[in-house]
């Protein structure tokens, strides 16, 4: 019995090793590319560690490389992803919190008609919208400008932040909310003092949902963003098919590691919650 | 401190289920009053409109002499206790105290000075820092019942307080919620779904079904003189017997053991006998006793108990008494026996039936049939 165990265990920790090394794998020929000089990539050992370690590729995909016609790298498109991205994650998830806390705690008439309408937003495909969004913004005198894709990334994240936080708060008990009005608390201080401290694990589930639906979207990027507002996605797909001549696989790799790193970083620092946050169930009083 | 009053008051929510019929019910200042009722029976119901969480569809709910259907809770000056105890889970026991003072603008000090006199009073002051998930069932519900009377309210409102605590405790709490109101003098209404604490802490008891409030009385009066059948029923435990048989000229007409036997009517009851009437006789337990029991604790010199021989199917010790399980006419009785005279199960026993506190039912409208019938 014991040793069928740990038979089970070692074909387990074998398979699990596998999709480890499956799904690690282009990340590690990226890295490993984007420190090599040209030369040695044409060698072609694709799996092996650079011989003359150089960042130059890095440099070059920040500041330097040519994305159409101007040649200022990355940068100018990062900057413009992160002031697009960071006031849409914010204003979209508190607005997704307060919303919430209305669809959980508040209910009036017909509150779940616009929560059901609200679900059906997390299903409707965004070509469908890209016409009316762009006539929209045009009318508004937002048409390229980061505030103007950040407005459309807050509207169409608005469905699913919703639904996270209703989902979350009809877990937190009802009685909670007829105690604090009978106290004397109002709509916003019940909000402040009782719903919002609770509400941790969820922020950051919306958080990390957000930010990266928002830095890795290209539909809105590339249709909204004309030429100034370009978030770093629409960049990346620019640079990679802007053609002098030589492809340069080493900046290409170091530029699609560059665009994928906030995400990367974010989910380091905060996956551990977007499980809890995920699973967590009710709220012990 | 305030009278509370509900005049005609309807409850129908907007898929057209009416839950409440029409509730009539008049406290004094200081008088604490239980709702008692299955689930369902509207009491919690009728519990937040008082507290005003939520809409009163019809009639008046008038606190301290105003009406107070459109005030919001906030301003209605109640309490409320929770059955889950809703404490605020991210604050200490000091600060889930002190909340409702801070928002009603308790100065400081004096807010401080509150929570120390109701930590006092419910022996929690050990406890004033830390988190309720750091409590027990017990220690939560006391911090549950000072933050209510650190508000001092007028009205106390308390839904099912004890109904998650194990036994032992809920006696001791409820000895506590009797002390407290006796202290305080508080005007308190209280919803339960357990007759005995209905029994035991009320000034006035209103025993609800269906959304109809069936009786409304003291404690006492609804014990000796329940109303119909369903209350009869719901109150007192072990439940009120219920034996159906014929009333004649002679008395209560009982089939037993394939003949009929007669229990004469004690004078209170006689009047009623209009004869070839059929009826349910309420009995309780107590007032089916041994014959010895029955002849020490006679009553009156006018009325006997009649001496029914049965065969006993099973007994139940509970110390004082062992209560005895016979069948009379296909109902199985509970009779409330001397531990010493309980005979043993399949043995034959003779039974006393005192029906001096005996009342009856019409069998078909299940209503209490009286005098002024």
């Amino acid at each position: 019995m014991a040793a069928k165990l740990t038979f089970g265990r070692a074909a387990l920790y074998l398979l699990l090793a596998l999709c480890a090394l499956y799904y690690l794998m282009p990340l590690y020929v990226m890295l490993v590319t984007s420190f090599k000089s040209l030369d040695e990539i044409r060698a072609g050992n694709l799996l092996g560690l650079p011989a003359a370690p150089s960042a130059a590729a890095w440099a070059k995909a920040w500041a330097g490389a040519c994305t159409g016609a101007q040649c200022d790298g990355l940068a100018p498109y990062f900057w413009n992803s992160v002031k697009m991205a960071i006031p849409a994650v914010l204003i979209s998830t508190a607005i997704g919190s307060i919303n919430g806390y209305v669809l959980a705690h508040w209910r009036f008439r017909g509150s779940e008609i616009v929560f059901t309408a609200l679900m059906v937003g997390c299903f409707i495909p965004f070509q469908v919208v890209i016409l009316p969004m762009a006539r929209l913004l045009g009318m508004a005198e937002m048409a390229n400008t980061t505030a103007g894709l950040a407005f459309v990334h807050i509207v169409y994240g608005l469905a699913f932040t919703t639904m996270f936080f209703r989902n979350y708060y009809v877990t937190v008990p009802e009685e909670l909310i007829k105690a604090a009005r009978i106290d004397g608390a109002g709509f916003f201080l019940i909000y402040r003092k009782i719903i919002f401290p609770l509400s941790l694990p969820i922020f950051m589930v919306c958080f990390i949902w957000q930010f990266t639906q928002i830095w890795n979207d290209f539909l809105f990027g590339v249709v909204f963003g004309g030429s100034d507002a370009q978030p770093v996605t629409v960049a990346l797909n620019n640079l990679v098919n802007t053609s002098t001549g030589v492809k340069e696989y080493n900046v290409d790799m170091a530029a699609a590691i560059i665009a994928a790193l906030p995400t990367l970083v974010l989910y380091l620092v905060a996956g551990k919650y977007f499980v809890r946050g995920l699973t967590a169930g009710a709220v012990k009083g | 401190m305030a009278s509370l009053s509900i005049r005609k008051v309807r409850k129908v929510y907007p898929n057209g289920a009416e839950v409440l019929k029409g509730i009539d019910l008049e406290i004094a200042d200081g008088e604490f009053l239980i709702l008692v009722g299955g689930s369902g029976c509207g009491k919690s119901t009728l519990l937040n409109m008082i507290a005003g969480l939520e809409p009163v569809t019809d009639g008046e709910v008038l606190i301290g002499g105003k009406v107070v259907n459109h005030v919001p809770p906030k301003s209605r000056d109640i309490a409320m206790v929770f059955q889950s105890y809703a404490l605020y889970p991210t604050m200490t026991v000091r600060e889930n105290i002190s909340f409702g003072l801070g928002i009603r603008k308790v100065p400081k000090g004096e807010q401080k000075a509150i929570v120390e006199r109701v930590a006092e009073t419910l022996q929690m002051t050990h406890l004033l820092d830390r988190k309720p998930a750091m409590l027990s069932g017990g220690q939560r519900q006391r911090v549950a019942m000072g933050r209510a009377i650190a508000r001092d309210p007028a009205l106390f409102l308390f839904d099912e307080p004890l109904s998650n605590l194990d036994a032992k405790l809920r006696v001791e709490m409820r000895a506590e919620i009797k002390l407290l109101h006796q202290r305080l003098g508080s005007t308190i209404v209280y919803v339960t779904h357990d007759q005995i604490e209905a029994m035991t802490l009320g000034d006035k008891i209103a025993v609800m079904k269906d959304g109809v409030v069936q009786q409304f009385g003291s404690p006492q009066d609804i014990y000796d003189n329940p109303a119909n059948l369903f209350v009869a029923g719901f109150i007192g435990s072990p439940s009120m017997n219920f034996l159906r048989g014929r009333l004649t000229a002679d008395g209560f007409a009982l089939e037993h053991g394939g003949r009929t036997a007669m229990l004469p009517l004690p004078p209170a009851l006689a009047p009623l006998a209009a004869a070839g009437r059929d009826v349910i006789l309420g009995i309780r337990p107590e007032h089916i006793t041994d014959a010895d029991s029955a002849r020490a604790g006679a009553s009156s010199a006018s009325y006997h108990p009649t001496e029914l021989e049965c065969t006993i199917e099973m007994t139940e010790p509970t110390g004082p008494d062992t209560l005895v399980f016979a069948l009379f006419n296909g109902v199985r009785a509970t009779c409330r026996t001397h531990p010493r005279s309980a005979a043993l199960p399949g043995r034959p026993m003779t039974l006393a039936f005192d029906l001096s506190k005996a009342v009856l039912f019409d069998p078909v409208t299940e209503q209490r049939i009286s005098q002024d019938h």
